[in-house]
Formats: structure tokens, C-alpha cells, sequence
């Protein structure tokens, strides 16, 4: 039994997506960690400080362990995002700015809380 | 957008207050960032996923067929896919800021006359060696991604930690296909039997996993402990090892258990950034509501595991009494919520409480974390440098973190600040975070032209 026979899903056709470039196989409404479990794939960032690997840990949005670079755009919490046809989902190195850990400018910063 | 009580939370707490409210007359918008109601004991799965039986993967299920008929059928609006950041006192009630998801860029306002916050909580899992290997997940994480994304992490898996929330995690992934190893509960079973009739009246499905557990042959250890999980860029086993009466492991006990899956949890810790930023006082972790599930600031109700764990069914009947509450207070009237819900509180926070006593933390679990253990997973700062910065004079939770950067990452010590505390040898305090979400500074900086970004 595995668990799409278990809850009777009957999703439309599944599509293309690619994870490091290969191509990975997605079903609609399935999150981007969703498809990558399903791939067998369970780490999908390496950490800024010691380049550790890391991917789902609380499921639910609220570790951000599972940040995900897809379409170009870091920082994505790949338990969240809904995958879509075509999506280019990419390891996420560091802070998914380049090497020097600076800003892309986009204003997409986030502020937090830090003392 | 206006409505009269915003509700904050679509789990079993938020819906039951929504509906409570709505049969009442109020206009009310229930908020969840999530993109389905439901919150985490009936999160369902996506609606493309198309599943015929999803209640194969819950208990209960009665119970959400009632809320969900009830919702479609009321007038209850329904905001999904909102995370709401920061809920703010107006002249004429609140200003509920949320981002839009899973973007969470695009800013939208809700203005309301009241708020009910149900936002539930999140798992709490102390660390161990190798916590941070790719394969470790939460208990209530590989809960969700199952339920939710229909998919489990792997083929062998063991469910460790302490807590009623493991029971349903181990019998859910075994009849998902995944083969359990072993259910590894630190608490003994002398323990748990002293307080078995709470368990009983807290889990009504409580016989169910047990059934569960026999039926795909889950071994269970108790009075068991996860000493280290191992592996290099993923988890390939764990060591688990006995505890003594004293708490410590005991010497020679230890057992490798290959596996490729570890859910870990040790119960659970409430959602209280919105209440904290209203300035709603809080008891302990938790937020401080009367019986009438009202909280210290006028016209703020709390109901649900926000105001304390209790499982689904206690958040049921909290949120029927706060949704009478409010609904009262906004056509000034006799809140009147059904004797029943009165009753069930009253017995379901009896039995929480005996639960909360029953599942102890392991005496002396700090000690289990070794120096070279990252305890921030954000900031990966070690459990070495955190003694160190105690060995230096940081007294509690917030020096700590001004001298490591422990608790300042991505997700703002949710994930370490019980550890943290514990290293400190200090009771966890609130952390009081102004945002429940990352914001874009520029939603910040349109939020407040005059101040510009903070
Ligand atoms: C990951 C996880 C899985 C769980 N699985 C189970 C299980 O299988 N069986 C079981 O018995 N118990 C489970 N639990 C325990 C569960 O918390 C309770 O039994 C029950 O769901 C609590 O109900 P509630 O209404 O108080 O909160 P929840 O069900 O947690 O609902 C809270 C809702 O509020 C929303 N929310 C919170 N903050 C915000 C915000 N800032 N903006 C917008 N929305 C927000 C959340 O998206 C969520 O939908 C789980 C807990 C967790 C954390
Ligand atoms: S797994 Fe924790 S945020 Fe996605």
C-alpha cells in the first residue's frame, strides 16, 4: 500500500518538473517537498555556515530547513509551495544569493527580528 | 476588507468558533494561511490530489464532515492560502496583516471588531546527534506531508520521542507502506499506565492506535531514548538505548536500528506571536484566557492548543465556547454556548493535564547533547558554543543568544529555544517575536510610510 492507493487518489496526469536537471515526475497539487519525497530525494539546500545538507524537518512552514531555490527565486519553504508544471527546482546553496551572501536586490529581503 | 470577527486559525478551534459566531448572526472571516481549512488534525489533501478516502489517514472523521458541511453551508468567508504576520488595535477594533501565499509578498488588510485567535502550535523536538541529518523529521511533520501531500519520507522508519502524538504518527506511516521499526517512547510504562484512563479520555481513538500499533506489529519500547541518529549526507540508522529511573541512559543498553526515516517529536509548544504582539497577557508558554475563552485585551478570544496543548478535541469545544463569547459581545447579549462544550472542556482539560504530567521530558536531557550537536539549526551554533557563552555569563535564553546568534535564524528559535533554555538550566520563556511571519521590508515600509523600515 503506499499512500496515494491508501487515500483512493485519483490526481489528473502528472507533469515534468526538473531538480537539478533532471527531470522529476509531479502530480498536481502536490508541494515541492511533496514531489521531491516522492522522488526518492529528501535534501535540497546545504547550509550557509558548514555546507550541511538539509531538507523537511516540521513539515508545516514553520523551521524553514526546507528553503528551495524554484524559477530562479531562493528562499522558497519547499513544504508550502505548490509545484507547477515546468518548475525548475534547484539545490539551494547557502543564502541562494551566489557565493558573497548578498541581497538580489529584489527587495524581497526579509526583515526579522534580531535582538 | 471588514468583517466582524476575524478568526485566525482554520483548525478544529478556529472552524468550531467560526460556525459558533456565524449560527449567532456575526459576519466572520476565517483566516488560515494553509491552502485547505482543516488546520493539523484534519489537514487534507490537496484538492488536485483528488482522494476518494482521505479519511483513511484520520480519525474522526464524522466529526470533520460535520465541520466541513457546516462550513460550506454557513456564511462564514473563508481566506486560505493568508499568513497572517501582525494582528494591530485600531480605534474601531483590529487590523489583521497577512501576506498572500505561499509567496507571502502581497500585503492584505482585513479590518474586524473583534479577533479570535486559533492558531494552534507547532512540535517541539529536543536534539540529539545527527537531529539535523536529511531523513530526521518531525513526528507531526511526516504527519502532514503525509495527510497533506500524500507521500512519506521513506521505507523504514522509526517514531521516537515522547507523547500521545507519536501513536498516530507511527500507525498513519505503517499504513501508508512504511515499515515501522519501532515506536520509541521515553516515558515508562508504569507511567503511562498510572495515567491510562487520561489517555483513554483524552484519545478516544486512544484503543484505535493501539489496535494500529498491534495490527502492523509496531514494536514499542518504552522507557527508551534516541542516544544518536547516524549517517553522512542522510539518516541510515539510529541508536536507541534504555533509561534508567535516574533518567540517565543505561550503560550497555544501546541498539543500532537501521532505518532511513527517523519522526521525532516531544510534545508540543502553542502559537502565541499574535496574542504576545496585542498585548495579550500569557500563562507560561501559552496565551491566558477566562472561561469564556477571552483573553486580558478587550475584545481578543483565544481558544485552542494557542491557549495551551490539549489535542483536537478539547480545541473543539474551546472554540465553540469562544465563538458563543464573541458572537455575545458583539450583539451584547447572554454568550450561552451549548452545555456540552462546557462539559467536555471541563473534562478534556483534566485529562490534558494528566497527560502533560504523564509525558515527561526525560530528567536530565540536556545532558544527552553533545558539544558538537548543532541545537540552532538556523544559525547552526553548536551545544558546545552555547556552554561556552554560559561558561562566559549568559544567564538565560536571550544572552545566549545576543553572544552565539542562537534563536536569530529564519524560523526565530522555534526550533531550539526549548533546548536552548534547557542548556541554560532555565525554564523556556516567551520569545516575543513582533512578526508571527517573515515580512518583505517592502510591505514594512509601505505598512508605515512616516517610519520607513524598522
Ligand atoms: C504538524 C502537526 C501535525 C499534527 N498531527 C496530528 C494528528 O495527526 N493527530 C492528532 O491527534 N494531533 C495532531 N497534531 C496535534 C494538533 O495540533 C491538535 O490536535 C489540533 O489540530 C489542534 O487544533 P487547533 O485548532 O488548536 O490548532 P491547529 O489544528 O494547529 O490549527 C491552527 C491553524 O492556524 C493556522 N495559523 C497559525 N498561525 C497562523 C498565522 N500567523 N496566519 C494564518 N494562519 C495561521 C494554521 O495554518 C492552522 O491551520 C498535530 C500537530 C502538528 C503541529
Ligand atoms: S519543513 Fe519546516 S518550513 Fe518547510
Amino acid at each position: 500500500m503506499n499512500p496515494l492507493e491508501l487515500a483512493g487518489a485519483r490526481p489528473g496526469p502528472s507533469f515534468t518538473v526538473t531538480f537539478d536537471g533532471r527531470p522529476v515526475e509531479a502530480l498536481p497539487g502536490q508541494t515541492v517537498a511533496a514531489v521531491l519525497w516522492a522522488a526518492g530525494v529528501t535534501s535540497w539546500r546545504s547550509t550557509r555556515g558548514e555546507g550541511r545538507p538539509r531538507g523537511v524537518f516540521c513539515g508545516i512552514g514553520v523551521c524553514f530547513d526546507c528553503l528551495v531555490t524554484v524559477n530562479g527565486r531562493p528562499n522558497q519553504r519547499a513544504c508550502l509551495v505548490p509545484v507547477r508544471p515546468g518548475d525548475v527546482i534547484g539545490t539551494q546553496d547557502g543564502t541562494g544569493h551566489g557565493e558573497t551572501g548578498t541581497q538580489d536586490g529584489t527587495g524581497h529581503e526579509e526583515a526579522r527580528h534580531a535582538d | 476588507m471588514r468583517t466582524d470577527l476575524a478568526v485566525i486559525g482554520a483548525g478544529p478551534a478556529g472552524l468550531a468558533a467560526a460556525l459558533a459566531a456565524s449560527a449567532r448572526g456575526v459576519r466572520v472571516t476565517l483566516v488560515d494561511a494553509a491552502t485547505r481549512p482543516g488546520g493539523q488534525f484534519y489537514r487534507q489533501p490537496a484538492e488536485a490530489l483528488a482522494a476518494s478516502r482521505p479519511e483513511a489517514l484520520h480519525h474522526g472523521w464524522r466529526t470533520w464532515e460535520r465541520l466541513r458541511d457546516g462550513l460550506a453551508v454557513s456564511a462564514v468567508r473563508v481566506l486560505t492560502e493568508h499568513h497572517v504576520w501582525c494582528v494591530e488595535r485600531t480605534p474601531d477594533g483590529f487590523t489583521v496583516n497577512a501576506l498572500l501565499g505561499p509567496e507571502q509578498e502581497e500585503p492584505v488588510q482585513l479590518h474586524a471588531r473583534a479577533v479570535l485567535l486559533a492558531t494552534g502550535g507547532y512540535e517541539r523536538v529536543l536534539p540529539f546527534p545527527g537531529w539535523t541529518l536529511p531523513g530526521v523529521v518531525t513526528a507531526g511533520g511526516a504527519q502532514a506531508m503525509l495527510k497533506g501531500g500524500l507521500v512519506v519520507p521513506g521505507r523504514r522508519a522509526l517514531v521516537a520521542g515522547t507523547g500521545p502524538l507519536l501513536l498516530p504518527v507511527a500507525t498513519g506511516l505503517a499504513a501508508a507502506g512504511v515499515e515501522v521499526a519501532a515506536l520509541v517512547e521515553s516515558t515508562g510504562p508504569r507511567r503511562l499506565a498510572r495515567h491510562a484512563p487520561a489517555l483513554a479520555g483524552k484519545l478516544p481513538e486512544g484503543a484505535g492506535h493501539a489496535a494500529g500499533l498491534l495490527r502492523h506489529r509496531i514494536p514499542v519500547l518504552t522507557r527508551h531514548t534516541v542516544v544518536r541518529a547516524h549517517g553522512d549526507d542522510r539518516l541510515t540508522g539510529v541508536t536507541v538505548a534504555a533509561l534508567g529511573t535516574d533518567g540517565h541512559v543505561r550503560p550497555g543498553t544501546e541498539r543500532h536500528l537501521p532505518c532511513d526515516t527517523l519522526a521525532a517529536g516531544h510534545g508540543m509548544l502553542p502559537h502565541t506571536d499574535l496574542a504576545e504582539s496585542l498585548g495579550c497577557r500569557l500563562d507560561g508558554l501559552a496565551v491566558a484566557v477566562d472561561t469564556e475563552q477571552r483573553t486580558d485585551v478587550p475584545g481578543v478570544w483565544a481558544a485552542g492548543e494557542a491557549t495551551g496543548i490539549g489535542g483536537a478535541a478539547l480545541s473543539l469545544a474551546e472554540g465553540h465556547i469562544a465563538g458563543c463569547s464573541a458572537a455575545a459581545h458583539l450583539h451584547g447579549t447572554a454568550p450561552g454556548p451549548a452545555p456540552a462544550a462546557l462539559k467536555a472542556r471541563t473534562a478534556l482539560q483534566r485529562s490534558a493535564a494528566a497527560l502533560d504530567s504523564a509525558y515527561v521530558l526525560p530528567a536530565h536531557w540536556p545532558e544527552q547533547i553533545t558539544d558538537d550537536t548543532v541545537v540552532c539549526r538556523c544559525e547552526e551554533v553548536t551545544a558546545g558554543a552555547v556552554r561556552e557563552a554560559l561558561d562566559l555569563g549568559a544567564g538565560d535564553e536571550r544572552t545566549v543568544k545576543l553572544f552565539t546568534r542562537a534563536g536569530m535564524g529564519w524560523c526565530q528559535g522555534r526550533m531550539c529555544g526549548t533546548a536552548i533554555a534547557g542548556l541554560a538550566g532555565c525554564a523556556p520563556t516567551p520569545a516575543k517575536r513582533p512578526f508571527a511571519r517573515p515580512v518583505p521590508l517592502g510591505v514594512l515600509a509601505r505598512h508605515h510610510p512616516k517610519e520607513g523600515p524598522s
